[in-house]
C-alpha cells in the first residue's frame, strides 16, 4: 500500500517535470548534409527555430537556403542529419501536422476554386476549420472576392497570395515561407510583413526564407546566413549587427573634448565629423551624458545622429569574407 | 488517417479528370466510336440481309470484339496519358509540393492517385462498354455469353497498364512515361498475335513468344479473356483450322491462376512504384 503510494508521488512528480519543460522548438536540426552528384548543396548544417520566433534564412543564390528547407519537410531526402518539427522527428508525416508551407516553386491544382485548394488542405492535414474560418483565411491575403474562380486564371501574384493561404488556413503553429513576396507588388510585399508581425503577435514559429534584406530586418528575431551550403553566420540582429555608431557634427572640439568623445568607444574624424562606437550594451544614458559634457566643455554641437550598420552592409561583410578566406 | 488521405487524393484525383479536357475528348472519341459502330452494325444487318442466323452470329461476335479492342485502346491509352503526368508532371510544375508537406505518406498520395484512376478507367470501360453491347443487341440480336466478366477483364487491362503508367513515370518524364507505356501495350499485343501463329504452326518457340509477353505485362492476357468473354461460344467448335487463332478470336477462357498472377503483378508494380516515389528527392 505504501509502496504504491510513493510509485504515485514520483508518477506525479515526473508529471509536473514534463509539464514543466520548455516545449520543444519549433524546429531543430542538426548535421544536414545533402550532395547532388560532385555538387554539395547543404553541409553540415544546424540550427533552431524557437516556440514563436520569427527567424530569416539568408544567403546567395545557392547557398542551399531551399533545399534545407525540403529536407526540413520531407521533400528532399538528406546523407546524413536529424530534424525535428515541433518536437516529433520529420521522417514521421504527423510532424507536419501543424505546419504551413509556401513553396518558391509555388502552383495549385488550376481546375480548382481558391476555396476548393483550401478546403482540400484542411482535409488532408486533418483539421476541421470551418468554412467561415477559410474565407477569412482568403480575405487575409486578399483573395475573399475572387473564393469561387479558378486558381487556373489567377496571376502568378494571386497564386502566390492563395499560397500563404494555404500555409496558414490549417492553424500551424510552425509558418515556412520560401520567398514568399518573389511575385508580389510593393503593396502585396507591405501586406506579407504586417501578415508576418500578426503572425508574431500569435506566438506562430516562422522560418523565412527572402532575398529582401529589408523585409527580414524590419520582422526577424533571428537571422541565419548560409553561404555555399555552410551557416556562414548566425544571431539575432542585436548580436549581428550590434556595432551601433554615433555620429556628431561639432565645432571648437578641444583636445579635452576629443579624450571625452574617445572615452565611449573607438573614434574616426572626418573634418567636423566624428563616429564614436557605441558598447554594446549600450544604456540610455551613455548619449544623453556624452553631450552634456561636451557642451560643458565648449564643444558647439551642430548634429548628433545615431548611425547602425544595416543587414545589407553585415550580410555583404560575411559573404565576402567568407569568399576571402577562399582564395 | 492514411485511409483518409488515399480517399482525399482519389476524390482529387477524379475531380481533376472530369474538369480538365481528358474527360471531354475521351467521350467526344467514345461517342464517335459508339456512333460508327451502331452505323456499321445497322448496315451490317441491311446489306447482308440474307445471312444464316448462325453466319450473322459470328459476323456479329467478331466484330463486336473488334470494336472492343478500338474502345479497350482508347481506354488504355487515355489512363496511361492520364498515369504518367499525374505524378511527375505535377513535381515538375511544383502542385506536388503543397501536398506533400501534409501530413500523408507518399504512398498514400500514390495509391489515392491510382484508386482514382483506376475508378475512372473502370468507369468508363462499364458505361462505354455497356453501351457498345447495347447497340450490338439493339442491331443484330447478339448478347455474349459472358458480358460483367469481359467488362471486368478490360477494366483490369486499363488497370494494368495505368499500374504500369504510374511505375514509369517515377522513374521518367511524364511524356515519355506514357508513349512507353503504350508502346509496351502495343508490343505485347504484337507478341500474342505472335505467339497465336507459334501455336497455329504448332511451334513452341514462338508460341513462347506470347506466353512469356502475357506474364511480363498482362494486357494482352486480359485482352483475350475478355474477348473469350464477348465471342460466342460455338464460333471455337465452328473454326477449327490452323488459323483458327485470329487477333479478334480467344479460344480459351482465363484460368484462376492468370487472374491471380494479374492482380499479384499489379500489386507488385504498384509497390515499386510506391519504393521510387517514396525516395524521389522533389
Amino acid at each position: 500500500m505504501i509502496g504504491s503510494t510513493a510509485q504515485q508521488e514520483a508518477l506525479d512528480a515526473a508529471g509536473r517535470l514534463l509539464r514543466e519543460l520548455p516545449p520543444s522548438a519549433a524546429v531543430w536540426c542538426s548535421g544536414l548534409r545533402k550532395r547532388y552528384r560532385r555538387q554539395t548543396a547543404v553541409d553540415d548544417v544546424s540550427f533552431t527555430v524557437g516556440r514563436g520566433e520569427v527567424v530569416g534564412l539568408l544567403g546567395p543564390n545557392g547557398a542551399g537556403k531551399t533545399t534545407a528547407i525540403k529536407i526540413m519537410l520531407g521533400l528532399v531526402r538528406p546523407d546524413a542529419g536529424e530534424v525535428l518539427l515541433l518536437g516529433r522527428p520529420a521522417t514521421d508525416p504527423q510532424a507536419r501536422a501543424r505546419v504551413g508551407y509556401l513553396p518558391e516553386l509555388f502552383r495549385y491544382q488550376p481546375w480548382l476554386t481558391a476555396a476548393e485548394v483550401l478546403t482540400l488542405h484542411t482535409r488532408l492535414a486533418g483539421v476541421a476549420v470551418p468554412a467561415q474560418e477559410r474565407h477569412e483565411c482568403l480575405a487575409l491575403v486578399g483573395l475573399a472576392d475572387r473564393a469561387r474562380d479558378r486558381v487556373g486564371g489567377f496571376s502568378k501574384g494571386m497564386q502566390q497570395r492563395l499560397g500563404l493561404a494555404v500555409s496558414l488556413v490549417a492553424r500551424p503553429q510552425l509558418v515556412i515561407l520560401d520567398e514568399p513576396t518573389s511575385a508580389l507588388d510593393p503593396l502585396g510585399r507591405a501586406d506579407v510583413r504586417d501578415l508576418l508581425l500578426s503572425l508574431k503577435e500569435r506566438g506562430v514559429a516562422v522560418l523565412l526564407n527572402s532575398h529582401l534584406i529589408g523585409e527580414v530586418e524590419r520582422v526577424c528575431d533571428r537571422v541565419v546566413i548560409l553561404d555555399k551550403g555552410r551557416v556562414a553566420a548566425s544571431g539575432t540582429l542585436l548580436e549581428l549587427l550590434g556595432r551601433r555608431e554615433l555620429r556628431l557634427t561639432l565645432d571648437a572640439v578641444s583636445e579635452r573634448a576629443q579624450a571625452r568623445l574617445s572615452s565611449v568607444g573607438e573614434l574616426t574624424r572626418d573634418g567636423n565629423t566624428f563616429t564614436v562606437t557605441l558598447p554594446a550594451d549600450n544604456d540610455q544614458t551613455t548619449v544623453p551624458d556624452l553631450v552634456a559634457d561636451l557642451v560643458a566643455l565648449g564643444v558647439r554641437v551642430h548634429a548628433v545622429e545615431p548611425a547602425r550598420i544595416s543587414l545589407e552592409e553585415r550580410l555583404l561583410d560575411i559573404l565576402r569574407a567568407g569568399s576571402g578566406s577562399d582564395r | 488517417m492514411t485511409a483518409r488521405a488515399i480517399l482525399v487524393i482519389a476524390a482529387l484525383t477524379l475531380q481533376e479528370a472530369a474538369r480538365r479536357r481528358v474527360l471531354r475528348s475521351l467521350a467526344g472519341l467514345t461517342v464517335l466510336l459508339l456512333g460508327l459502330s451502331a452505323w456499321g452494325f445497322s448496315r451490317l444487318d441491311a446489306e447482308f440481309g440474307e445471312f444464316t442466323s448462325g453466319e450473322s452470329t459470328i459476323a456479329a461476335s467478331t466484330i463486336l470484339n473488334l470494336v472492343m479492342f478500338g474502345l479497350s485502346l482508347i481506354a488504355a491509352l487515355g489512363t496511361a496519358f492520364l498515369a504518367g503526368p499525374t505524378l511527375s508532371g505535377e513535381i515538375e510544375s511544383g502542385i506536388a509540393l503543397a501536398i506533400m508537406t501534409r501530413p500523408l505518406r507518399r504512398s498514400a498520395v500514390l495509391v489515392g492517385k491510382w484508386a482514382g484512376l483506376v475508378i475512372f478507367g473502370s468507369g468508363f470501360i462499364a458505361v462505354a462498354g455497356f453501351a457498345q453491347l447495347l447497340i450490338v443487341r439493339v442491331t443484330l440480336g447478339y448478347w455474349p455469353p459472358h458480358p460483367l466478366a469481359g467488362l471486368a477483364f478490360l477494366a483490369a487491362q486499363t488497370t494494368a497498364l495505368l499500374t504500369l503508367g504510374m511505375l514509369l513515370s517515377t522513374v521518367i518524364s511524364p511524356m515519355a512515361s506514357g508513349i512507353v507505356a503504350v508502346g509496351l501495350f502495343g508490343a505485347t499485343w504484337i507478341a500474342g498475335v505472335v505467339g497465336t501463329i507459334g501455336e497455329a504452326f504448332d511451334n513452341v518457340g514462338v508460341a513462347r513468344v506470347g506466353t512469356v509477353s502475357r506474364m511480363l505485362l498482362p494486357t494482352d492476357g486480359l485482352w483475350r479473356g475478355a474477348m473469350n468473354s464477348f465471342q460466342h461460344p460455338a464460333l471455337a467448335a465452328q473454326i477449327s483450322s490452323g488459323i483458327g487463332e485470329s487477333p479478334l478470336l480467344s479460344m480459351t477462357p482465363l484460368t484462376t491462376t492468370y487472374i491471380g498472377w494479374v492482380a499479384l503483378w499489379v500489386v507488385v508494380v504498384l509497390g515499386l512504384a510506391a519504393i521510387a516515389f517514396q525516395r524521389r528527392d522533389m
